[in-house]
């Protein structure tokens, strides 16, 4: 069929040159050529914004750069200054603390906030968007926001505790205080992960909660043996997009604390920017960049391989 | 007959019991949910509240909640304190562009993906899938040479040349998605009236694809106007910043006008909540989809 259709066309007897290549290709051939015009602006950038910038850390990892400079070669020099570095073992626990405190806490909001929301009751629309309002919140207003939230003496956090009779917390002046500010900072922006949880409780069927009623089963056991194995591709996905992103949080540590005080809230993200942009040290702040790539990329494996096994596909 | 009575008498004794817990649990979840919504809804009351405040009346305990009088010149003093007008227009300059690249090259890619077959077309896909978790922040430092290197520091184009190289994984997949929903005969019926593929995707496709369109037109509205981190590291002279950017500077220059930055806060948060307003379902729609944060 492609054979005569691409003889066909030569019989047209089409001049030689211009575009007349194209009507000797067969018929798959075309199809091919076709695809990749369609999808090469992805592939060029990947090549050219991926690729190209992965080789180029590759590179980096082995030098001393200020950018002004040539590059100078130091072999595993980067590698031995990481081992010795107070800075980015402070920059590493600080962000582990915070993932694992707000990623958790994070999702289990907002899956309950989703439970909450999914209840037929009327102006329940009003409800959902309130929740939902603070994760649009540009990051740089919302850390102005919370920068004022938090003031010890006339911010919004302290003038509640106070109003229920508990004493005021110096948020931002110690570093432990200063990394739980920027936990419940984030817990504020649950409502995105909120209406993820929300669609795939709406997408569960009706019929599962009467098989089980009929069976007897509470309430119970109905979020128990039903809503949480039906749900858990959702809490999975939740839970690898809120780890990724959760490791590279930045701006508010960089615009709330500056990574204060005594480095309590200097992210792994706060201090490749430094390395790279105040101190111009490239080389240092590519290895950063892999250490970071590479957290993410094992506990991204992690869950894969632990929680992954465990979720439930309903037909796929 | 007795025993057709009692199992009625049971039936309804059953439902009471149900109906009451029932009803305690509603008004129990709406007590709860109006709780949770004052809580959620009080930094956006501290915010416009602080905005509308004169200076003195800022530090004040305890708090008055509704200002008086109601400063509204802090909104004309934060907002000419700094230009932010220049700021406005180079955020807006950068925004145009990406929906540009986007909505053109996003498109075209997802077309490809959903719509023709071709060797190699799910490998690539793959690819795209695998960028999309890859966090951006690692490539951040290599690329910033890249680009310094091609001399464009300082300029727009390391914000807005890169999204024309298919707008970004995200929209391409949820772009894909949509394209694979339209049935093939549809295609089919243009092919045999001739029509190329380029003319079936810009003919048929894209008229088809307003909804996801709008979806991916706003994620890259709030992509633009919200990003920090590009803007920060390529943006040198004051004259080039994005509002972002701006509204971070006003923050180091004036540490405790909190009148002021809490006004220039509320300019800057305010169009994303009319925007959010006006498409809610497209917002919810690319969430849902893709777990991008709005």
């Amino acid at each position: 069929m492609t054979a005569t259709r691409s003889m066909a066309s030569n019989a047209g007897g089409r001049p030689a040159g211009g575009f007349g290549w194209l009507q000797n290709l067969t018929l798959s051939q075309r199809r091919t050529i076709t695809g990749y015009l369609f999808i090469s602006p992805f592939i060029l950038g990947f090549f050219l914004f991926f690729i190209l910038p992965a080789l180029t850390a590759v590179y980096l990892v082995f030098t001393r750069w200020n950018l002004i400079a040539e590059p100078q070669f130091v072999g595993l020099k980067n590698f031995e200054d990481l081992a010795k570095d107070a800075l980015f073992w402070q920059s590493l626990k600080v962000t582990s603390i915070y993932t694992f405190a707000s990623v958790p806490l994070g999702l289990t909001m907002s899956f309950l906030l989703a439970l909450l929301i999914n209840t037929k009751i009327r102006g329940i629309a009003f409800f959902r968007t309130v929740y939902y309002l603070p994760s649009i919140v540009p990051a740089v207003a919302n850390a102005v926001l919370w920068a004022w939230i938090f003031n010890t003496e006339f911010g919004l956090l302290n003038v509640v505790l106070r109003a229920i009779g508990l004493t005021k917390v110096k948020w931002l002046q110690e570093p432990s205080w200063a990394l739980v500010a920027m936990i419940v900072m984030s817990l504020w922006g649950v409502g995105s992960s909120m209406i993820v949880f929300l669609a795939g409780l709406q997408g569960i069927p009706d019929i599962y909660y009467e098989a089980a009623e009929i069976d007897g089963a509470g309430r119970w056991q109905k979020l128990r043996y039903i809503t949480i194995p039906v749900m858990s591709p959702v809490i999975f996905f939740n839970l690898i997009m809120g780890i990724i992103g959760s490791f590279q949080v930045f701006t508010a540590g960089f615009l709330i604390t500056d990574g204060g005080p005594q480095n309590g809230t200097l992210f792994l993200v706060l201090y490749i920017y430094r390395n790279a942009f105040e101190y111009l040290n490239m080389g240092y702040a590519a290895v950063l960049s892999w250490v970071l790539f590479g957290i993410i990329a094992i506990f991204t494996f992690l869950v894969f391989k632990y929680y992954g096994s465990q979720v439930y596909y309903e037909n796929v | 007959m007795s025993t057709t009575i009692s199992t009625r008498t049971a039936q309804t004794q059953f439902r009471e019991k149900y109906l009451t817990i029932d009803f305690i649990w509603r008004l129990a979840t709406i007590a709860i949910l109006i709780v949770i919504a004052v809580v959620m809804f009080m930094p956006f009351v501290w915010l416009v509240s602080s905005s509308l405040k004169q200076q003195h009346q800022i530090f004040q305990y305890p708090p008055q909640w509704i200002p008086s009088p109601v400063q509204w010149d802090n909104y004309v003093n934060a907002l000419t304190y700094k230009p932010f007008h220049l700021y406005l227009r180079n955020s807006l300059l950068i925004i145009i562009l990406n929906e540009i690249a986007t909505l053109g090259t996003a498109s075209l890619c997802a077309y490809g993906f959903a719509r023709l077959r071709f060797p190699g077309r799910d490998f690539w896909f793959a690819i795209v899938i695998g960028t999309m978790i890859m966090p951006y922040v690692v490539l951040v430092v290599p690329t910033f040479i890249l680009f310094s290197r091609l001399g464009w520091v300082d300029t727009f184009l390391p914000l807005t040349v890169p999204q024309f190289f298919g707008g970004g994984s995200f929209y391409i997949f949820l772009l894909r998605q949509f394209f694979r929903t339209i049935p093939e005969e549809l295609s089919d019926a243009a092919r045999i009236d001739g029509a190329g593929e380029f003319e079936i995707f810009w003919r048929i496709m894209l008229p088809l694809a307003k909804p996801p369109l709008i979806t991916v037109g706003i994620f890259t509205f709030l992509g633009s106007w919200n990003d920090f981190f590009g803007p920060l590291i390529y943006l040198n002279s004051p004259d080039k910043f994005t509002v972002a950017v701006g509204l971070a500077t006003f923050r180091s220059v004036l540490a405790t006008r909190w009148e002021l930055l809490m006004a220039a806060s509320t300019a800057m948060i305010v169009p994303v909540i009319i925007l959010f307003f006006f498409a809610q379902r497209y917002f919810i729609k690319g969430i849902v989809m893709t777990g991008l944060k709005g």
